[in-house]
């Protein structure tokens, strides 16, 4: 399958996926590994000075995988770029997850925050992926930006309600050149197939695995789902059809 | 006896010795330098500074490590 393309690095697979909400490390190390991901997000958190030789994270994640290091929690470009400075210092990657939040109830991202602090990273060396809401025209804004990929949200962050405006992202699709990945609200293996069948370019998963009866299964069905959608764009879905068409042939029945 | 000297830390107060350089309050915290990212305020300090900056009364310090996250 061909390769998914963000900031001069090439991918197999197009399933990003997160490292939260897990409730153990080694489920988490199962599920991450089961996902084939190859790109993997983590948070940058103040270290609890009490808490002397907590378990790292890092340890727990399988040996290859890319940090793409978010700025989740964030309401400020001020805050964002610090997060990302942080972040480069910690992890040696300039990829960034840029997560700009403008309401605690929805998660939704503050746009104008967003592409401020998208403009400043850019600028500074970062290959920048912004969380952004499916509005093509900030998304047109961050592509122009230097952005590496957008990130439209699907539904709101760990809803797991599945894509809830297809037609945006079909347009999204349409009217941004750059790398799209769906980013949140994911809920089971067949929302992921159905926005990839759209042409997005990868999706990211966190709370859809993570908070899974078995993570470890449904990181694979995400893989095998991702996969299937990515097949079923390149492959081109027949044309829908109001009545019904048959599939035998009409002559030659017995009578 | 050193003199000592009031620091923000991660938010809170901190007493620490004065005249600790970066490298030196990493391990006066007890912390794992390998796996931590400092600011001084609100720049960060890059590892190779660490032996060289010092930190001074005031300071603002943000000491960040990686998280679960999405």
């Amino acid at each position: 399958m061909a390769a998914l393309r963000i900031g001069g690095r090439n991918y197999e697979s197009r399933l990003l996926v997160g490292t939260g909400k897990y409730g153990d490390f080694p489920t988490m190390k199962a599920a991450l590994a089961a996902s084939g991901a190859q790109i993997v997000t983590v948070a940058v958190r103040r270290l609890d000075l009490t808490a002397k030789g907590e378990a790292s994270l890092l340890s727990w994640i399988p040996e290859g995988m890319e940090l793409l290091p978010n700025t989740a929690g964030c309401y400020t470009a001020d805050e964002a770029v610090r997060t990302c400075r942080l972040a480069r210092e910690l992890g040696m990657t300039t990829f960034v997850k840029l997560e700009v939040i403008g309401d605690k109830v929805t998660l939704h991202p503050d746009g104008e925050e967003t592409l401020k602090a998208a403009r400043e990273l850019v600028a500074d060396g970062f290959t920048v992926l912004p969380y952004a809401s499916d509005d093509v025209v900030l998304a047109q804004k961050l592509e122009q930006a230097g952005c590496a990929a957008v990130m439209p949200l699907g539904a709101p962050i760990g809803s797991g309600l599945g894509p809830r405006n297809l037609y945006n992202i079909a347009i999204l699709r349409e009217r941004v050149r750059c790398p799209l990945i769906v980013d949140a609200g994911v809920g089971t293996a067949s929302d992921a197939a159905v926005v990839m069948e759209l042409g997005v370019d990868g999706v990211l998963v966190n709370t859809a695995i993570a908070a899974a009866k078995d993570p470890v299964r449904m990181a694979r069905a995400m893989r095998l789902s991702v996969e299937a959608g990515r097949e079923a764009f390149l492959a081109g879905r027949m044309e829908k059809r109001l009545y019904a068409n048959a599939s035998s042939p009409l002559g030659g029945l017995i009578g | 006896m050193r003199r000592s000297i009031q620091l923000t830390i991660n938010g809170e107060p901190h007493e620490v010795p004065a005249d600790l350089t970066i490298d030196a309050l990493v391990a006066h915290l007890g912390l794992i330098a390998v796996r931590v990212a400092v600011e001084q305020n609100r720049r960060v300090v890059r590892r190779a500074e660490w032996m060289a900056q010092t930190v001074a009364a005031g300071d603002q310090i943000e000491i960040v490590h990686f998280m679960g996250g999405g």
